[in-house]
């Protein structure tokens, strides 16, 4: 497959038996019809000398051949209001909005809109890339007027902007004023105009906020032209309203004395964790978000006094819209599984095939959610639990093929048939290491979309890939195990994991929701034993919304290693109201979670552990039963070495328990790995892995209450060891010796 | 504003390390002339692209836009990435010091 034609997603990552999941396919042109089947996966890696790719078919009734057609994803972020009665009978007309536009020489975008274009009817306020300002209204017969101000808007500056029209003398005036005071400032200004021929403003559209529409698609206006930056406090009235009545419109209350004459005036700063806007009027013509814009961001009026919008939410009344934003494709259903109730737990996949097209929607099957009677089924003693939420943070990561990462690497970078579908589809959205079109870091994910490199046989072996790497030991070693997703253990919290006398992380878990990090800590303070078996885990702060399943938040906030920033002021996270960015900077560490965190990364060679002092120690010949070398993991499948990539050291400063055993250190990394910026005071030469003696990971074992323990490998790289030789090598035996303990039930003392 | 690390074309030792080796470890010397190599603009930016999976690439130029598609260079087809890399150092090295690599 040299070009990729079809991808899909699902409505659910993580079903119980008898439940129901659907199944969403596009297909470009060339892929008429494919061949669907379930099947439970075993291994991914392709590369000569993997594993290769394994699956196992699962009877269901989807298997079968579907017809391939083409499904239209609308992205980009907007508000729809209803038409209602709060916008009857327009004749005079109102318009303004305070705006921070981001790309306001990119092309024509709308910042309201409630237009008919067929009738010519209605109303529409825009920014232009040369006249600034320009209002349409409809001329009642099917064309529209236009009038614009006539010059131009600079980028991320606060405007206040308004439009006035006088139905009887046909005078529209426009205005665009700065709200920061520069010399020469040539950007504000105001124009009169006299509408030559009627206007006619009243129409029956629905409202549309930071965008226009010409269409209706699965039952709503699709937002077109869509605004990028920031709007706040957006109003429409049914006079000319002068010029300090505009000004007295920009914050605060609806004054009385205006409220007759107010069809709506939205207050951002209300209902900041919902897709709700609020008209603050008595009309309450309240609205709704599409495609998560951005919440709890500046508005103008910010002084940097407070940095929550909690504690001053009238300086969070803004809503930063992007063209480039989706959370749910909305594809039509092309087929849907019932579980069956004797579905074994695992990861599943919908396997798509055409020729020689392919596609993996991956799921996961898991345990029943209730089990009243624990001996009614054959429950496995270990759980492996799927990082989702780092899937959905690296899903359609764009890096690739958008920059190279080159450096990242110190290698060239080799484009998958993956990335280029991706860079086809700019409107299948961004991961959270991507910037949107107007440069905005990417804070929020979605799954109900196709997440491209989120797939088991994906080259770039990371996450899921990666994970298949744990899937196909656990097969070969011929031990019983449930798969779990972070979802799941975000609903059920640590009741779930309790299940299990073992539970075993993926390859890279980096992103953790407070019940998640609630859910692994009691775990380990209960008797339960934790295999962390990766690098840089339990490091950034994500949230889920109830009521926007699928969707995630994170902000990249103080520090941390990371591809964008955020803007300062906006370190909480809309959908929970918590402060977002690292676990270490809300009072967490890894290091206190797991014994090991985050120190530093590189790509290009992977290296090996060398046996500590420590792991002779008693407590932990059970590790090292069999194991003569000193040297591990000087092999491997990523980088040929156990440890690399992202690597965790143990640190009593940063909360390592005061009697972990680092068991083994690696060694000898390249200059491309370098010391996470969190770590580092000042600036010195000596950052990369050959001068700097921070550079390097621990594998640490402690004991934890009731009998439980944790091991953690410190690699993200070890998992791709444990094929090795037919899975006979160090790492595969460590690991193996570290499960048979912890499934043992005698305590660990 | 590209890196602006010189490199000296007469260090032909570095270019053969290098070839001998390139996909490193390298020395000190080498790396800061690779590093000085791979910081680049995205627009025009060198990649692989595959062409016969874990078997054979193809060369190709990154628009650095998004939605717009690499360039891919036909006649420049390499069934190893070492290939691939000595190739594409060849090139940079006459772009950055102005001298073709005259060595073989």
């Amino acid at each position: 497959m040299l070009e990729k034609k079809i991808a899909g997603y699902s409505d659910e990552i993580s079903v119980a038996p008898g439940e129901r999941i659907r199944f969403m396919v596009s297909c470009e042109p060339g892929v008429d019809r494919y061949q669907a089947d379930i099947v439970r996966l075993i291994s991914g890696d392709r590369q000569p000398g993997g594993p290769g790719y394994r699956d196992e078919l699962l009877a269901t009734p989807v298997s079968g051949e579907y017809p391939g057609r083409t499904q239209e994803t609308y992205c980009g972020s907007y508000a729809i209001v209803p038409h209602g009665p709060a916008f009857d009978g327009l004749g005079d007309l109102s318009l303004q909005a305070t705006i921070f536009p981001t790309l306001p020489g990119l092309r024509r975008a709308c910042l309201i809109s409630k237009m008919d274009v067929a009738a010519g009817r209605g109303f529409a306020l825009w920014t232009d890339p040369n006249d600034g300002l320009v209002l349409q209204l409809g001329d009642g017969a099917g064309g529209i007027r236009e009038f614009a101000l006539g010059q131009p808007l600079v980028a991320r500056e606060w405007y206040l902007v308004s439009a006035t029209f006088d139905a009887a003398s046909g005078e529209v005036q426009l205005r665009q004023e700065l709200l920061d005071s520069y010399a020469r400032d040539t950007s504000s200004g105001e124009a009169t105009h006299t509408s030559q021929g009627t206007a006619v403003v009243d129409c029956s559209a629905s409202l549309l906020i930071a965008a226009a529409s010409r269409e209706e698609a699965r039952g709503k206006p699709i937002g077109e032209m869509i605004f990028n930056g920031r709007i706040e406090r957006p109003v429409v009235a049914s006079r000319v309203l002068e010029r300090t009545e505009i000004e007295s419109l920009r914050s605060d209350a609806v004054p009385v004395a205006l409220r007759s004459d107010i069809c709506a005036a939205w207050d951002f700063a209300h209902a900041v964790e919902t897709d709700d806007i609020i008209d603050i009027s008595p009309n309450h013509a309240h609205g709704a978000l599409v495609n998560l814009p951005i919440r709890a961001v500046r508005g103008s009026n910010w002084t940097g006094d407070e940095l929550s919008f909690h504690h001053a939410p009238e300086q969070y009344a803004a809503i930063h819209f992007v063209d480039d934003s989706l959370y749910d494709c909305e594809w039509d259903v092309d087929f849907e599984l019932e579980v069956p109730a004797d579905t074994p737990s695992g990861l599943y996949a919908a396997r798509l095939t055409a020729g020689d097209q392919e596609d993996h929607i991956t799921f996961v099957v898991r345990p029943p959610r209730e089990l009243s009677d624990r001996s009614d089924r054959a429950i496995a003693a270990l759980a492996l639990l799927i990082p989702t939420a780092s899937y959905m943070a690296y899903g359609n990561s764009r890096g690739g093929i958008e920059a190279g990462n080159e450096l990242l690497s110190n290698r060239l970078h080799v484009v998958a048939p993956e990335e280029r579908y991706l860079n086809r589809h700019p409107e299948y959205g961004n991961s959270m290491y991507d910037n949107h079109n107007d440069g905005t870091g990417v804070c929020y994910s979605s799954r109900l979309r196709p997440l491209i490199n989120i797939r088991p046989t994906h080259p770039w072996l990371w996450q899921l890939s990666a994970d298949m790497h744990l899937v196909e030991w656990l097969e070969a070693q011929g031990i019983p195990f449930d798969v779990i997703t972070d979802e799941d253990m975000h609903h059920d919290g640590v009741s779930l994991l309790e299940r299990y006398a073992c539970v075993m992380t993926g390859s890279h878990p980096e992103y953790y929701s407070t019940p998640m990090w609630d859910a692994v800590h009691a775990y380990t303070q209960r008797g339960g034993r934790l295999m962390y078996m990766g690098g840089n885990g339990f490091y950034w702060r994500v949230a889920y919304r109830d009521d926007k399943p699928g969707a995630m938040e994170m902000r990249r906030t103080e520090d941390g290693s990371r591809s964008w920033a955020s803007e300062p002021g906006e370190y909480y996270m809309a959908f929970t109201g918590e402060y977002g960015g690292l676990w270490w900077r809300a009072g967490r560490t890894p290091q206190s979670l797991v014994g090991n965190g985050f120190i530093a990364q590189g790509f290009d060679h992977c290296s090996y552990f060398r046996r500590t002092d420590a792991s002779h120690d008693p407590r932990a010949a059970f590790i090292f039963e069999g194991v003569e070398d000193e040297i591990i993991g000087d092999f491997g499948l990523i980088g040929g070495g156990a440890a690399g990539l992202e690597l965790d050291s143990a640190s009593r400063a940063y909360g390592t328990p005061p009697h972990a055993l680092t068991v083994a250190t690696s060694e000898q990394h390249t200059d491309a790995y370098i010391r996470v910026n969190e770590d580092i005071g000042h600036m010195l030469l000596s950052i990369g892995g050959q001068d700097d003696p921070q550079v390097h990971a621990d594998m640490v074992f402690f004991e934890t209450p009731r009998g439980g323990a944790v091991f953690s490998t410190g690699s993200i790289a070890w998992v791709s060891s444990l094929f090795h030789n037919n899975h006979d090598n160090d790492v595969s035996r460590i690991t193996r010796n570290v499960l048979d303990r912890f499934l043992d039930p005698t305590a660990i003392a | 504003m590209p890196s602006q690390y010189p490199i000296d074309p007469s260090r032909t030792d570095l270019a053969q390390e290098f070839m001998a080796n390139p996909m490193g470890p390298h020395s000190a010397a080498l790396q800061r002339i690779v590093t000085r190599m791979r910081d680049s603009e995205a627009a025009g930016r060198y990649v692989l692209v595959t062409t016969v999976p874990y078997k054979e690439w193809s060369l190709a130029q990154l628009s650095g836009q998004r939605g717009v598609d690499l360039t891919l260079l036909e006649d420049q087809v390499f069934t190893s990435l070492e290939d691939a890399e000595r190739a594409v150092f060849k090139m940079r090295w006459e772009l950055i010091t102005g001298e073709p690599l005259a060595i073989d």
